[in-house]
């Protein structure tokens, strides 16, 4: 099973690099030294927690982006292609270990691209500030938790590819992605309503993915230190929320006709 | 040159006059459009829609809002505007996004509280910005330094200076003469020497360049001050004694009520025109309160730096 699932997850990955992927990198390169090159002479007093705010940002925006439009084709394209057909009937490869394969293969991407940005963004950071210190391990901090972001994304992307066409699978994964970085203020109104619809908002706050609490970037721009304590409940959320959307989508994609 | 060379290097030709040409046309239509500056525009005038919008990246727009409040503030000032309507709201946004940006705050309130032309002139708009970060950031001392700053000198209110002086000399690193200045101003609010005590404290804590330049001058302006008082209350006495106003120093000389004719920090004689001391060139000297000529007002003179500065960290 392990070698089965391996295999999955590598291919994907090194489907993903064939198709370029790793060239936002270029960008991001350009981005942050363009940034703090010029943030350096335009603004006042800020020039590195600018570069932090851009660099982790661009961070998390490019792994986003490439999650939602790599992972709502993982399988939808497979189908497509009709290679899904040569894969499950000609191997011995289950529809979960399939879509769990899937899923491995492009956080492996994800995580690649990330820490190959993350070099370049410590350069930067180094370059800008002169030195590295204990204070900037709260930016791995804040990196460990874009790495969960992309987790919950692909997860959510590949469960919108086991049922729609790419193009509504990219739209529903931006919007839930957007209605999550409104997950605190969604829980806000919901206290602010009565009775029934009381009940129900709190419980569609409370079913849409967090985002929120893992965004600290503004946090870590100003050296205010993450709780090891929020740095655990965030990781236990991830691995239970996305295992949970692993499910559904395995469930959905066992019951599905594919002949 | 083989074909396919050919096309390429017209396709590179062709692309990069097209550009150019572009780049003309739009400098044209610019000149044509209509002149509402860019900068005078609030897309979204509410701070709350904004941090809503960022999606949680409210750091990185914070960071883009402050560089277009330095960037908008910079345009104007130097054009020497006389006002500054967006000043205050893109300041709120961006201290609405990250209420951490201490910047924001201080140089922030700067730009507000000068008086037009070296910023906003709006003092109260000033000391609710800084309200606003104290509220946010507790313990940045010098966010009540610059609370202080702005109700001693720009809103005249000592007592409220003071207790602001007061308030920040108990976080844990702040300046020793947060205390004394508070004690100062609750003793002799206003007065010269407790400012020349302040400017000279500033002047002997930083290394800046900018900001060193910047006390001596407001020094300067002090001294100006001092010795137009002193030099006045000569005139009257010789006033008095004899009955006539002095035409001129020498008259005050030989009376004995001065050794020789008063220089100002620039090394210019002072003036005294119809029993009135005055400054030969009041442009240099924009801070002064007193010796300025008939019919100008104290901050009618534009500075070479209004800008008020902050005590090194």
């Amino acid at each position: 099973m392990i070698g089965r699932l391996g295999a999955i997850a590598f291919n994907t990955y090194r489907e993903a690099v064939r198709d370029r992927v790793l060239y936002n990198l270029i960008l991001f390169a350009l981005l942050i030294v363009g940034s703090s090159i010029l943030f350096g002479q335009i603004s006042l007093e800020i020039n590195r927690i600018v570069l932090i705010n851009l660099g982790l940002s661009a961070i998390s925006l490019f792994g986003i982006v490439i999650a939602i439009f790599i992972g709502i084709g993982l399988v939808s394209k497979e189908i497509e292609k009709k290679t899904l057909y040569t894969v499950l009937a000609a191997r011995p490869v289950r529809r979960w270990e399939f879509i769990a394969g899937k899923f491995f293969g492009l956080v492996m991407t994800l995580t690649v691209n990330a820490l190959l940005m993350s070099v370049g963004f410590f350069a930067a950071v180094l370059y800008v500030s002169h030195k590295l210190g204990r204070g900037d391990l709260q930016l791995v901090t804040a990196i460990y938790f874009i790495l969960l972001e992309y987790v919950l994304i692909t997860a959510l992307a590949l469960l919108f590819s086991t049922f729609s066409t790419p193009v509504f699978s990219s739209i529903f994964a931006f919007a839930i992605f957007a209605i999550g970085t409104f997950a605190d203020d969604l829980r806000g109104f919901a206290q602010m309503a009565n009775g029934l619809p009381r009940w129900l908002m709190t419980g569609a706050a409370y079913l849409v993915p967090n985002f929120a609490s893992l965004n600290v970037i503004t946090q870590v721009a100003h050296d205010v230190a993450v709780s090891p304590k929020l740095i655990l409940l965030n990781t236990l959320y991830v691995v239970v929320y996305t295992t949970a959307v692993l499910t559904a989508s395995v469930w959905i994609f066992e019951r599905r006709n594919l002949k | 040159m083989t074909r396919d060379l050919r096309i390429q290097t017209t396709c590179a030709l062709l692309l990069m006059a097209l550009l150019a040409t572009s780049v003309f046309l739009v400098r044209q239509v610019d000149l044509v459009s209509d002149d509402a500056p860019l900068q005078e525009v609030l897309y979204i005038p509410s701070a709350k829609a904004v941090q809503r919008m960022s999606l949680g990246y409210s750091g990185l727009l914070a960071d883009i809002y402050w560089t277009r409040v330095v960037q908008y503030f910079g345009a104007r000032h130097q054009a020497r505007a006389m006002h500054y309507r967006i000043l205050s709201p893109l300041l709120d946004i961006t201290t609405t996004l990250d209420p951490r940006l201490i910047p924001a705050y201080e140089f922030g309130s700067v730009f507000l509280a000068q008086k037009p032309p070296e910023g906003a002139g709006d003092p109260l708009a000033a000391a609710r910005l800084v309200e606003k970060g104290i509220q946010g950031n507790p313990q940045a001392w010098r966010l009540y330094y610059d609370l202080g700053y702005i109700y001693w000198l720009e809103l005249k209110d000592p007592a409220k200076a003071a207790d602001a002086f007061d308030r920040g000399s108990k976080i844990p690193g702040a300046h020793p003469w947060m205390r004394v200045m508070s004690a100062a101003l609750a003793a002799h609010a206003g007065e010269t020497e407790t400012a020349t005590y302040m400017w000279t404290n500033i002047l002997n804590s930083t290394d800046d360049p900018s900001l060193r330049s910047n006390a001596i001058n407001r020094l300067r302006c002090l001294k100006v001050d001092s010795d137009v008082k002193v030099l006045q209350d000569r005139v009257d006495t010789f006033t008095k004694q004899n009955g006539l106003t002095p035409p001129g120093w020498p008259d005050l000389i030989s009376s004995g009520l001065l050794r020789r004719v008063p220089l100002d920090p620039k090394g210019y004689p002072y003036q005294l025109v119809g029993g009135r001391v005055q400054v030969a060139k009041p442009d240099l000297f924009p801070f002064i309160t007193r010796g300025l000529p008939p019919g100008q007002a104290p901050g009618d003179i534009p500075g070479e730096s209004g800008f008020k500065v902050v005590p090194s960290k």
